[in-house]
């Protein structure tokens, strides 16, 4: 087996599946993005905390929001600051460079090391935001006009990216990505995730946890149905509370924790009133 | 190298680009697969599949091309009942894993069926027959890096046959599909103005040099208001008593465009198999609260965007004759057909979804009033793809 410089198989409050550990040594090799997509909770903005954390490396967030511009990763010319200082005449405007801040990404390019740069909820930006950034991850260097610099990455960052799907990616982009989605996990995995947080949990609490959790994920008609980190409140919920492992799949306490709106809210109140306890797991049946 | 696999995936329509091929074979190139099928499978899927929609198919066609996954029906049978009982999964430490060499499907397929010829009954442990927990090419729960899994729960994850099992055919787009899916493609719905809503937050310049040299230099910031999408969307909702089987699918496109929050207006308007002089405003259509048609007519301008869910199922009377409405209480001077055809001439863009799949079209009960409304709105079918083709069409105008 042909080794990589250094490969992520997880830490260990992070269970990475074998195909995603697979998938992100794929991206590091290869110098590309890593575009990670899938259910709401399923831990994409971990993985990018967990890489570096296990490869020891900075860790950098660039959050997206509607109103950012692909600029804005790179570097921000502060033209108004500029203008107020020149007003006064007490700051030197002559230095441009003083009014020139880095984005993130133009951080992660001029850092000493490598670095891991997560560029969370990439769907939530305007839908030409990642073409506006396709010639920068790929050459990873850009030119800042204003000074006549060019700024040239010193060691290709490390980039997750993250998306919910909330808009389609441009082809061009996705192209130039490795992709990956995280499927949500299995029981067996979803234990092992859980220890992984929790080592202690009585397993008892757990089992009851699990079952009550995997019995309202499969209530027809959820509008959101809860997710990985919602059933880890949930058993930390469970555990402050002291809640007897009986009560569990009978009573659901903490229902607020996993399920957040209010009409799914009652829609598992109103099963579990008609079904009361005689519910039975819907095991996951797999063949090939 | 392969290059027969890249022509398969495009027909079966995972879109596949040179430029990522390219990457696949610079990453194989560099070893990347690990010299096994497994380490293919995952790494040509990071690299060639960008979205969670195509695994299914990518899946397909490396079944198909890396072929002999299907083992006959009897076979896997009788195999599956040596291995009702079973031991518990075997872990594999990394080092002791390095012990086994990747093997070729093909051998193992052909070592499959002898070993099939030889054995004739139950098997646990150990590493030649089909069994559990050992280190047999064949079985569950056992390891070998290119082993044929029969059955049981993926546990050391080293078959090659995890294509076959086509975790991700949910995936679809053709399959019908969640609430939230719905809300991603009524997204692409908008056009954006600049209106006189929303937060300032644009710099105006032409106005901040103006008001800058009106104070003789001293600066002074103009910000205008953003771009808002301008978007008006009209629903109209069969809600008879053929659309019931559908109404789980109906209530998620409806909660989704409820719950999309970048229109600029949105109403809801319900019909029970056809639109007459009234159009309600519940979904029990009582007459009571009704609107005249006509009414919506002159109130809702052309540009409103005319989404029409309906299973356009009725007899052909409800369409076309005077008085042939479902409901006693309905008034009907105009044949149905009439209305249909004036709403679609009022408005710039108006689609008709259609729960039925389009493939029933011509040959269900209703496929005569199918094609006589298909004559006037566009029809889709009310699946994620089809949504996405209403949508685009809506963008446009006819």
């Amino acid at each position: 087996m042909q080794q990589a410089q250094a490969v992520f198989s997880g830490t260990k409050d992070y269970i990475a599946s074998e195909d995603l550990q697979n998938s992100v040594n794929i991206a590091i090799a290869l110098g590309r993005p890593l575009l990670i997509k899938g259910e709401p909770g399923t831990g994409k903005t971990m993985l990018a905390r967990s890489i570096a954390e296990q490869m020891e490396k900075r860790f950098l967030i660039w959050n997206i929001k509607s109103t950012t511009k692909a600029r804005d990763g790179l570097y921000i010319y502060d033209t108004v600051q500029r203008l107020y200082d020149s007003q006064f005449g007490d700051h030197d405007v002559s230095d441009i460079s003083h009014y020139i801040k880095l984005g993130k990404l133009g951080e992660s390019f001029v850092s000493e090391e490598q670095v891991v740069l997560l560029i969370d909820e990439v769907d939530k930006a305007d839908i030409e935001f990642p073409n506006d950034l396709l010639w920068e991850l790929d050459i990873m260097s850009f030119d800042i006009p204003e000074t006549n610099e060019t700024v040239e990455a010193t060691h290709r960052p490390i980039v997750i990216i993250t998306s919910n799907a909330e808009k389609e990616l441009p082809d061009a982009f996705l192209r130039r990505c490795v992709f990956h989605y995280i499927p949500f996990p299995d029981e067996e995995m979803m234990e092992r995730i859980i220890y992984a947080h929790y080592p202690d949990l009585h397993k008892k609490l757990l089992e009851e946890a699990m079952k009550a959790f995997y019995w309202v994920r499969s209530i027809n008609g959820l509008q959101k149905k809860p997710s990985t980190s919602e059933l880890l409140d949930w058993v930390q919920a469970l555990t402050v509370g002291g809640i007897s492992t009986d009560a569990i799949v009978q009573e659901l306490p903490f229902l607020g924790v996993l399920i957040k709106k209010d009409r799914d809210f009652n829609a598992v109140l109103q099963r579990l009133h008609n079904q009361g306890a005689q519910r039975k797991n819907p095991g996951i049946l797999r063949s090939w | 190298m392969f290059v027969n696999f890249f022509y398969l995936l495009r027909g079966y329509g995972v879109p596949v680009s040179i430029t990522e091929w390219m990457t696949l074979i610079e990453a194989l190139s560099r070893g990347m697969a690990y010299s096994s099928l497994s380490g293919f499978y995952y790494l040509a899927r990071a690299v060639l599949v960008k979205s969670e929609t195509f695994y299914d198919k990518y899946d397909l066609a490396f079944q198909h091309y890396f072929n002999g996954i299907e083992s006959s029906e009897e076979l896997t049978e009788r195999v599956m009942k040596w291995l009702e009982n079973a031991l518990p999964p075997l872990h594999v430490s990394p080092e002791e894993r390095k012990q086994f060499q990747d093997w070729d499907l093909e051998e193992l397929r052909k070592r499959l069926e002898e070993r099939m010829k030889e054995q004739d009954g139950e098997h646990h442990g150990g590493g030649k027959w089909v069994g559990t927990g050992g280190r047999s090419p064949f079985g569950h729960s056992g390891y070998h890096p290119a082993g044929v899994r029969i059955g049981g729960e993926s546990v050391n994850k080293s078959a090659v046959k995890v294509a076959g099992e086509r975790k991700f055919k949910g995936f679809r787009t053709d399959e019908t599909i969640g609430v939230r899916q719905f809300e991603v493609a009524l997204r692409k719905l908008r056009q954006l103005t600049s209106k006189d809503e929303g937060p300032k937050e644009e710099l105006n310049i032409d106005e901040t040099i103006q008001a800058t040299a009106d104070k003789g230099g001293l600066l002074e910031l103009i910000w205008d208001r953003g771009r808002k999408n301008d978007v008006k969307v009209a629903l109209l909702m069969d809600s008879g008593g053929s659309m019931m089987p559908y109404m789980r699918i109906c209530s998620q496109l409806f909660t989704a465009i409820n719950r999309a929050t970048h229109f600029r207006d949105l109403r809801f308007y319900y019909f029970h198999n056809c639109i007459y002089e009234n159009i309600f405003l519940d979904p029990s259509c009582n007459p009571r609260n009704s609107v005249k048609t006509e009414h919506l007519l002159q109130q809702l301008d052309t540009e409103y965007k005319v989404i029409i869910v309906g299973d356009a199922s009725m007899a052909p009377s409800e369409l076309t004759m005077v008085g042939g409405a479902i409901d006693w209480s309905i008034s009907n001077n105009e044949p149905g057909i009439y209305w249909l055809q004036r709403l679609a001439a009022h408005f710039d863009h108006s689609i008709w979804l259609n729960p039925i799949p389009s493939n029933f079209w011509n040959r269900t009960t209703g496929s005569y009033t199918i094609s006589l409304i298909r004559d006037i709105f566009p029809m889709y079918e009310l699946t994620l793809e089809g949504l996405d083709m209403g949508i685009k069409k809506l963008k446009v105008k006819r």
